[in-house]
């Protein structure tokens, strides 16, 4: 019986979902810092308020991308290993698009291990490493994409392009309104915000949305799903 | 033992948390940059002042033991 | 730190100098004093002789008896500074402070072209004393001549004293802020000559981490007298509470404006006489520096050049700046120049210093224009009370004191522009000098 044919573990719902989550939470964060704790602040919403929101969202975008990594180990489906997980495209299962996801990872726990340990660094340096995030975050949404069995599935789709949406609303106010005291740094994000815009554009359509994906995005091909193909009875007649 | 706060005006870029988090001290000026009274703080105020300290982005905030004046 | 008899020094080779001028004794018009004609005028450093030199007496009590503070603006025991490098522990660094940012101020620069010996003789009379590992010499890059006499007076000494620490030069940008304590211990760190944020202070942690003596270069100059002719004779000049000579630099409506020497509490008159008179009637006189305080054209006649004697005036001697205003001028329109270039001189690290600053310059831009807003003067006291002590420097702290001042010596004139906009005065040349000629 092949693997293919049996159906989806727990476990693949399990790294589904938390991997969604997580990516949603992460969007929570990086639209939250984005927009500046100081800039959206109000007299409902202190500053201090918004400050811990991003802080906890961010956590709880930590623990959901924990449990994500785990069961996408635990999953025995496509043998993925712990190395794997941290080691960017090294694996077997969709190298490149897994390897995306161990690449944000990388990233995060860079930004998480140096803001636990942010009072023994300068601010500046503590700084230039929580950027990090703006990079992740894209990597993880592509990571979502190209990994998952199941990008064409409608809700995944727009939940990717509700997270899409507000990572450029925030980007799109913020330039407008904020980043005027740095301007080069207003036209950058807008920039790299339009850039990715643009290969999600051109990208999906041709990839996870185009045929055959699973097997261009290089799944084993022990694991792909094939029609039975028992060879046609002679002249038995389909 | 007394404490005092303490701004460090170069680290200090306006994020105006203290202010939200120990009113009974601490007021920001027309540019958002904290003023504070000196004053001492003890008991439950010297709780909130250790949150507000907590709570800079920048650790600009400094709560420090009464120092004896130096000279 | 070495014991040190405590003694007074032994008699001095050369007679010690009756009234003035100290300092600047033997001074030429064009050339740098030579080592040789340096000790030929002031005799040799009372160290002891023998292969390793030292000082034979307690230099700091010494200076302690004397009364000497430091000629840098803050006026700060010159023997106090030097107990707490010492108490600090370590080898300590001594950095000699001939930057001189205030652009109205010349008599370190002087100093340092005219008569480097004294105060390469100062910094190292304190560096024996503190067992210092090493000397800085700070001064401006724009400075050339001062660093080129400098540098050739620091290898005429290495071949002769033995046991000198190792010296350096360091350049420092012609910026206000730039020769303020912090910001050169900074710089020699390697990093932007930017004030930093104390504590710790220099003596604590400063050059290398080390506890570093950061002295002006005028009150070196006066530790050099100090060392050959005693304290007594250094309080021969002055007042008990006020002792000594001290260099100023007189600019504006006078004859031969420049650096001279005076004795503490000495009258302006005097000085203005000594530098041929007024050429022009005065409106006022800007103390200190930049960021000291105006005192009004009625009160020059009477004026003594002492911190006490200021002191009723919100004044002091500060930095030595003695700037004339003529009654050609318009003092609000030199005020406005003035503040909007202290408030770009700010070094751009604390909010209420930017900010403060550039609010009191467009404060009295709009007076001097005729637009004031709301109530200008009430305004200025807000802004000048904002950004006191808020800064990681005194830099805002003077410009406040100084506008403040400014209110109180020319209140008609404030008035009359606030009403009536640009008078005639207001487009002729300014007279505060902002950039060194």
């Amino acid at each position: 019986m092949s693997l293919a044919s049996a159906g989806p573990s727990a476990y693949w719902y399990l790294t589904r979902s938390s991997g969604t989550v997580a990516l949603l939470l992460l969007t929570g964060a990086v639209v939250l810092g984005v927009l500046d704790v100081r800039r959206v602040s109000s007299p409902r919403w202190p500053r201090f308020v918004l400050d811990a929101l991003h802080r906890n969202v961010s956590l709880l975008a930590l623990a959901f991308l924990a449990v994500h990594v785990l069961t996408s180990v635990l999953d025995s489906f496509a043998s993925i290993s712990p190395l794997d997980a941290l080691i960017p495209f090294v694996g077997s299962y969709r190298p490149f698009w897994l390897g995306l996801g161990a690449l944000a990872l990388d990233l995060l726990l860079a930004v998480a291990i140096t803001s636990f340990s942010r009072r023994r660094m300068g601010y500046r340096t503590w700084h230039a490493i929580h950027a990090l995030t703006y990079l992740s975050w894209p990597i993880a949404l592509v990571h979502g994409l190209g990994t998952g069995s199941d990008a064409t599935s409608t809700w995944l789709l727009a939940l990717g392009g509700a997270c899409l949406a507000a990572v450029l609303a925030a980007v799109l106010w913020r330039a407008l309104s904020g980043w005027r005291e740095r301007p080069d740094v207003g036209r950058a994000a807008l920039g790299g915000a339009g850039a990715f815009t643009v290969f999600l554009a051109v990208w999906l359509p041709l990839g996870p949305l185009g045929g055959e994906w699973a097997r261009r995005a290089g799944t084993p091909p022990t694991l792909l799903p094939h029609r039975a193909l028992a060879p046609r009875a002679r002249g038995s007649g389909r | 033992m007394s404490h005092r706060l303490r701004v460090n005006p170069i680290a200090c870029e306006a994020h105006g948390m203290c202010a939200e988090l120990l009113p009974e001290r601490i007021a920001l000026d027309e540019w958002g940059y904290p003023v504070l009274d000196g004053q001492q703080l003890d008991g439950e105020l010297l709780e909130h002042a250790r949150r507000a300290a907590r709570a800079c982005p920048t650790f600009a905030l400094l709560l420090e033991r009464e120092r004896p004046p130096a000279r | 730190m070495s014991t040190q008899l405590a003694y007074a020094p032994a008699p001095s080779a050369v007679a010690p100098p009756a009234g003035l001028p100290r300092l600047l004794t033997g001074i030429a018009a064009h050339a740098a004093m030579s080592l040789e004609h340096h000790e030929a005028v002031h005799g040799p450093l009372p160290l002891t002789g023998g292969r390793r030199p030292a000082l034979a007496f307690d230099l700091v009590e010494e200076l302690d008896r004397a009364g000497l503070r430091g000629r840098g603006g803050a006026g700060f025991p010159t023997a106090a500074k030097l107990r707490a490098v010492a108490a600090a522990g370590g080898r300590p660094v001594v950095l000699a402070n001939v930057g001189e940012g205030e652009p109205a101020s010349r008599k370190d620069r002087t100093l340092a072209r005219m008569l480097p010996h004294l105060v390469l003789d100062g910094a190292e009379l304190a560096a024996r004393a503190l067992g210092a590992r090493e000397l800085i010499v700070a001064v401006c890059e724009t400075a050339r001549t001062g660093a080129d006499t400098l540098a050739l007076a620091i290898s005429e000494r290495e071949r002769r004293h033995r046991g000198a620490p190792r010296t350096r030069l360091l350049g420092v940008p012609d910026r206000f802020v730039a020769s303020q304590e912090s910001a050169l211990v900074s710089l020699a760190n390697g990093a932007p000559a930017l004030p930093a944020f104390t504590p710790p202070r220099p003596f604590e942690r400063g050059v290398g981490g080390h506890p570093t003596l950061v002295a002006n270069a005028e009150t070196l100059a006066h530790v050099a007298l100090i060392a050959r002719h005693g304290a007594s004779w250094f309080r021969e000049l002055g007042s008990p509470a006020e002792p000594g000579s001290a260099l100023v630099t007189l600019s504006g409506p006078v004859a031969r404006p420049g650096v001279y020497e005076i004795a503490r509490g000495g009258s302006l008159s005097g000085l203005m006489q000594a530098a041929g008179g007024l050429t022009l009637p005065a409106a006022g006189v800007l103390l200190g520096g930049y960021g000291g305080a105006w005192i009004a054209g009625a009160h020059l006649e009477s004026l003594r050049l002492s911190d006490e004697r200021l002191a009723p005036f919100g004044a002091s001697l500060g930095a030595g700046v003695v700037a004339v205003l003529s009654a050609h001028a318009c003092p609000v329109r030199e005020l406005a120049r003035l503040t909007r270039w202290l408030a770009g001189q700010s070094a751009g690290q604390c909010g209420p210093c930017v900010h403060g600053l550039d609010a009191l310059a467009g404060g009295f831009e709009a007076i001097a224009a005729g637009a004031p807003r709301g109530n200008g003067e009430q305004r200025m006291r807000q802004l000048a009370a904002l950004v006191r002590a808020r800064g990681a420097c005194a830099h805002p702290d003077g410009v406040a004191r100084m506008a403040l001042s400014a209110l109180a010596a020319f209140p008609t004139e404030l008035a009359e522009h606030a009403r009536h906009g640009p008078c005639e005065r207001c487009a002729r040349s300014p007279e505060l000098p902002l950039a060194r000629a």
